[in-house]
């Protein structure tokens, strides 16, 4: 992947989670611009789809979605079976997002199985 | 048990449905009619990934849930039934005059519909095609969630 045509990351989500993941991880690593918030706030299929045609522009991308199921995975679902270049990945958590906007030089499935590794490996049940 | 809300929503099976609605009534099937849908495999699939392992999704054509819709009456299950535009649901009871009620959950903006409540949008022809169910003895209401008040057709058309 050329550093003319990064990798983006779009999230998908209800109401205002993704804008609110995208401010976290730039807050935290200062990197603006490699990921763009989308809610399904309102949205019927068709305007979903456009919500994240206009999101994902031209170039490859992974669509991070909230939950494996419902109105934001099956959009992103059909928008990567439209479009060469997209990775879909569910469960979007802030550990997966941080590690992708660091690692976006490879091909989006490759993106999105690490960013599904990374996020997986956040989560922990934790001693009192 | 029975189908225990027969429902219009463009998303078909989202969180609403499964969580919103599934949760309060014991939901332990699905029946989600729509012609294109039931065509297609990986549409199935990815319908099927919304719900949990324990609950039932069944995929039916027009034709096929009328065929089917007394043994879903019957079902000592709670359901639910999806359709994902008005004139689906206009169709189905036609084929199945034992439908009796129709939510309205969840229909969106597209060109040449106007908002009629936040989550309802209706051309004048769907409106009109609600308003003739209603006619028809159908009682249609809007209501998106359990805890939201029905609005009766009369309001929202």
């Amino acid at each position: 992947m050329s550093d003319s045509s990064p990798l983006r990351g779009v999230i998908v989500s209800h109401a205002a989670v993704a804008q609110a993941l995208v401010s976290a991880v730039t807050v935290i690593t200062g990197i603006d611009g490699a990921l763009t918030p989308v809610s399904n706030e309102g949205c019927g299929t068709d305007a979903l789809a456009e919500r994240l045609t206009q999101a994902v522009g031209s170039g490859p991308a992974v669509l991070f979605v909230d939950l494996p199921g419902g109105s934001c995975l099956t959009s992103s679902v059909r928008y990567a079976k439209q479009h060469a270049d997209i990775a879909v990945v569910t469960g979007v958590n802030l550990a997966m997002l941080l590690d992708f906007v660091f690692h976006r030089d490879v091909a989006p499935a490759e993106a999105a199985r690490r960013a599904a590794d990374a996020g997986g490996k956040a989560i922990r049940v934790t001693a009192a | 048990m029975t189908l225990a809300l027969y429902r219009i929503d463009d998303r078909l099976i989202h969180g609403q449905v499964v969580v919103g609605w599934g949760q309060p009534l014991h939901v332990t099937f699905i029946v989600l009619v729509d012609d294109e849908v039931r065509g297609s495999d990986w549409e199935q699939d990815l319908y099927r990934m919304g719900v949990p392992p324990d609950m039932e999704v069944i995929f039916a054509s027009v034709e096929e849930a009328a065929r089917q819709m007394a043994s879903w009456q019957a079902d000592p299950r709670v359901g639910i039934l999806l359709v994902g535009d008005v004139n689906t649901a206009v169709s189905l009871v036609e084929h199945a005059p034992q439908v009796r009620t129709i939510n309205v959950g969840g229909v969106h903006h597209r060109a040449g519909r106007t908002e009629r409540l936040r989550f309802v949008y209706l051309t004048d022809d769907e409106a009109a095609k609600l308003r003739q169910l209603a006619a028809r003895g159908v009682a249609v209401t809007a209501q998106d969630v359990p805890t939201a008040p029905a609005i009766p057709v009369v309001d929202f058309t």
